[in-house]
């Protein structure tokens, strides 16, 4: 397994992008990818509890009665939301209020039960953190890219610093209206996709 | 998934089960117990600093913070509402000083409760329900004066309630600020409420007109320059300004705080 380590935490960020080829975890992409900074954080979050919840899984796979086991692997993944949503509302009180309910619905965020189903359930614990944190870098880096572009050309601005003067601000760049909201992130992933499809035929579908 | 056969007798799977919730459970109410006090202090900072903002004293707050920057932020800013804010407690209906806790009361808990509030008659701002009482921030200057009143408001906007608050000289009619603290509008557009170039436009504005009616208005199109009781609309967000403009009609009316700014103006507050 040490041979694949490298495997299993940078594949998902280009080979098998949680986002861009398994296609999971799309709803939460286009809520917070308004703005970087919200992006990071979710990411970090992500990337915490996939990596946690995998670990956790990975550890009692032997113990979990199998007519039961997507029950135990949600309680853990709640649990594990849970935290983190207390801990950012504790120490970063602004951008929990910004992600509102976008951290408590990491619960809900397919790649995460994804990983512990397809994963966890079978490898053993140090392989299966790298494989949670792994994924929560391939969805990370396309929710940055995404962000990137909607923050940047949307607002002007990259994590909250003016780039572009806006008119509203008596500058001379116009709001991209549509990359305001949730939906242009539709158009952006799908360019992603196409992008990595591009340098990867491999990962096209035969029809 | 070769192992032992005892994991799959369904004593096992319930005593396996037990075994996760309880020890699940116990993190989580671990961490929620030991972040609590934490979590209370960030909410109360985030209001008192939306006051300060509201009341023009937030930039002194953070002269000092910046002078004692190794105090941190949230002590000059605490320091600071300590020192000019005086909380009270008055009732809706009578615009009367009542006691009660300043620092416990929750408006939007006391609107969910049926005993604590009423349903208003003319509900412009689309609130639903109203509490009974509210708490209003009289901002004192260095002599003990007061110089600003803060009031709290809310009141729907394009999707959802709009939170905020409206700071006021102590005329009771001109403006000193309007800022928002919680929203949901849409980013680049409703949102703009936010922006500080908007913000920029309320102070000096004055809220009633010479016979004492709510004169306040939100133009489409830009207000003309001069129009003491018009604020320009924000573009592409005419529901927004549309929730403004009902949410400050709303609370400066008779269901509002319309009987407290009579009593304040009588002087009977003293």
């Amino acid at each position: 397994m040490a041979t694949d380590t490298k495997k299993v935490l940078f594949g998902p960020v280009i080979d098998n992008n949680p986002i861009a080829l398994q296609v999971l975890g799309v709803c939460s992409a286009l809520a917070v990818t308004s703005s970087l900074a919200n992006a990071l954080v979710m990411t970090l979050a992500v990337m915490l509890v996939t990596g946690f919840s995998n670990l956790f899984i990975s550890l009692i796979r032997h113990q979990i009665p199998s007519s039961v086991r997507i029950i135990v692997q949600m309680v853990i993944i709640a649990s594990l939301v849970i935290l983190v949503d207390q801990v950012l509302k504790a120490f970063s009180y602004q951008l929990s209020k910004e992600l509102s309910v976008f951290i408590g619905l990491i619960i809900t965020n397919c790649i995460v039960m994804g990983r512990a189903e397809a994963f966890a359930m079978k490898e053993k614990p140090g392989v299966s953190f790298l494989d949670g944190i792994g994924n929560g870098l391939g969805y990370g880096a396309v929710l940055m890219v995404v962000a990137f572009f909607r923050e940047l050309f949307g607002f002007g601005e990259l994590f909250g610093y003016e780039v572009f003067t806006l008119v509203q601000n008596n500058g001379w760049y116009q709001g991209n209206g549509l990359l305001v909201l949730p939906f242009s992130s539709f158009f952006i992933i799908g360019l992603i996709i196409w992008a990595i499809r591009q340098f990867r035929p491999e990962q096209v579908e035969k029809d | 998934m070769s192992d032992t056969k005892k994991k799959e007798t369904f004593g096992g799977t319930v005593g396996f089960v037990f075994i996760i919730c309880l020890v699940c459970a116990a993190l989580v109410s671990i961490a929620a117990v030991g972040l609590k006090p934490l979590q209370t202090a960030n909410k109360l900072l985030d209001k008192q600093t939306k006051i300060l903002e509201a009341s023009g004293l937030l930039a002194i707050a953070l002269k000092a913070e910046n002078i004692k920057a190794l105090g941190g932020e949230s002590e000059s800013i605490v320091d600071t509402y300590e020192k000019y804010v005086d909380a009270k407690m008055i009732s809706l209906a009578t615009g009367k000083v009542i006691e009660g806790n300043v620092k416990t009361f929750d408006e939007r808990a006391d609107a969910r409760d049926i005993s604590k509030s009423s349903i208003p008659e003319n509900d412009i701002a689309g609130i639903n329900r109203q509490a009974d009482h509210a708490v209003v921030y009289l901002i004192k200057d260095e002599q003990g004066k007061v110089s600003t009143i803060v009031l709290p408001i809310v009141g729907s906007g394009l999707w959802d309630l709009m939170y905020g608050f409206i700071g006021l000289e102590s005329d009771l009619n001109t403006v000193k600020s309007l800022i928002y603290s919680e929203l949901k509008e849409t980013p680049g557009l409703g949102a703009e409420v936010l922006n500080p170039k908007w913000k920029a436009l309320w102070p000096g504005k004055e809220m009633f007109d010479e016979q004492g009616n709510i004169a306040i208005q939100i133009v489409k199109g830009g207000a003309k320059a001069g129009n003491i009781h018009g604020v320009d609309a924000l573009s592409g967000a005419t529901l927004t300004s549309n929730g403004v403009e009902n949410t400050l009609h709303f609370w400066l009316g008779k269901e509002g705080y319309g009987p407290f700014i009579t009593n304040y103006r009588a002087g009977g507050l003293n």
